[in-house]
């Protein structure tokens, strides 16, 4: 249970997927300029990561693995994450429509986010138990939820600032990430 | 005809460069530009999964249904990517380490996938080559440029293949090693973007 909690802890501040492992950062720019839709995405990432997680680690525990054929992993796993995203979408809409209406527009994003196929990948690499996996990603999840808030928080303040033509948008924007990962830094140690 | 295929291949190194005019792959760009070597592999291997992909989608485009393209566009995708994989596991084992999980990554990296909805799809082979050809190496210049930077002013030194220096500043350099550092990364892309920003003013 220890471990866990430190893992927790490790995915969501220390190795942040977003500041530290430079993952996820096309929806990380893209959808961060206003609060509502960071929250969005957020929401989506973490709903479809977990699921995601799960599902992949039993494709190699039980598929790739005894027909030793550990290669196609990435090729069967980008499948299993958009069928999987496919799927929810469908599931949504049909039976919770309310929050197929706020997830929504997220999802089909989430097939191309590289941070849910890159902390698949980095599960499998770090060779984790299933549950351990299930945290994982979770708290990856969570993390890239929390670093996209807290940026479209900032962004928000930015919109009325009188930025210098050259650096406007994407520019000032990664500069901010810049210092959100400065911060984010200081965590290093903590565990 | 070779008039076009010309400027489909040099637009990708100039006008529509990605990852500062066309905003895609930052992934990438960010996580493993922490040395000139590891820069122009990754380069190298964008490139070869971005002509394949873009030669076979052409190809099957009038086979493909719209409906099922985006799943299409990933098969193929993902296929030539594995292929990088293997042929790297078999003959720059080092490289291979060092660029990690970037390279499965390379599915989901928007620019194959991109390319092939915005371009491949819809333009002969030929063509669709000379596309991917030029967005690939424009792809690995930008990625050269900001690592020859990173690794100049974050280590003092210079690699270009092979994992030995092939220049080292003075011992009296002090090395900046924050730009080696992920927020270091963060920053040095938004100026350089910014520094392309201002050269090139549409």
């Amino acid at each position: 249970m220890g471990d866990l909690f430190v893992l927790v802890i490790s995915c969501i501040f220390i190795n942040n997927i977003l500041l530290a492992q430079y993952l996820g950062n096309c929806p990380f720019l893209g959808t961060s300029k206003k609060m509502e839709t960071a929250i969005g995405m957020a929401m989506a990432v973490i709903f479809v990561l977990v699921l995601a997680g799960g599902l992949t680690w039993i494709l190699n525990e039980y598929m790739l693995k005894p027909m030793d054929v550990v290669y196609l992993q990435t090729l069967s796993f980008i499948l299993v994450i958009a069928a999987l995203v496919q799927f929810v979408e469908m599931f949504l809409k049909k039976s919770i429509p309310a929050l197929y209406g706020s997830l929504g527009i997220y999802l089909p994003l989430i097939t191309t986010n590289c941070a849910v196929l890159g902390v698949c990948l980095i599960n499998i690499k770090e060779e984790y138990t299933f549950i351990e996996s299930l945290v994982t990603s979770f708290a990856y999840a969570a993390g890239f939820g929390l670093a996209l808030v807290l940026f479209a928080g900032v962004r928000e303040r930015i919109l009325l600032a009188r930025v210098p033509k050259p650096l406007q948008d994407v520019s000032i924007g990664l500069i901010t990430a810049g210092i959100i990962a400065m911060t984010f830094m200081s965590f290093k140690g903590m565990v | 005809m070779a008039l076009s295929l010309t400027k489909e291949f040099t637009k990708g190194l100039w006008a529509e460069i990605p990852p500062f005019r066309l905003v895609l792959g930052l992934c990438p760009t960010l996580a493993v530009t922490k040395s000139l070597e590891n820069g122009i592999g990754m380069g190298i291997a964008l490139t070869f999964v971005l002509v394949c992909s873009n030669l076979f989608i052409s190809l099957l485009r009038n086979i493909i249904p719209s409906k099922v393209r985006i799943a299409c566009f990933i098969v193929v995708v993902a296929t030539f990517v594995t292929i990088v994989e293997l042929l790297m596991q078999a003959y720059t084992y080092e490289l291979f380490l060092t660029l990690g999980i970037f390279i499965p990554l390379i599915v989901v990296n928007c620019i194959p996938l991109g390319r092939a909805e915005a371009f491949a799809y819809k333009n002969g082979p030929l063509s669709s080559i000379a596309d991917g050809l030029g967005l690939g190496i424009g792809y690995g210049l930008s990625l050269s440029a900001l690592a020859s930077v990173r690794e100049i002013l974050g280590n003092g030194t210079l690699t270009v293949w092979g994992g030995t220096p092939a220049f080292t500043m003075s011992p009296d350099f002090l090395p900046f090693k924050f730009l080696l550092t992920a927020p270091g990364a963060f920053v040095g892309l938004g100026l350089m973007l910014c520094l392309m920003n201002l050269i090139g003013k549409k």
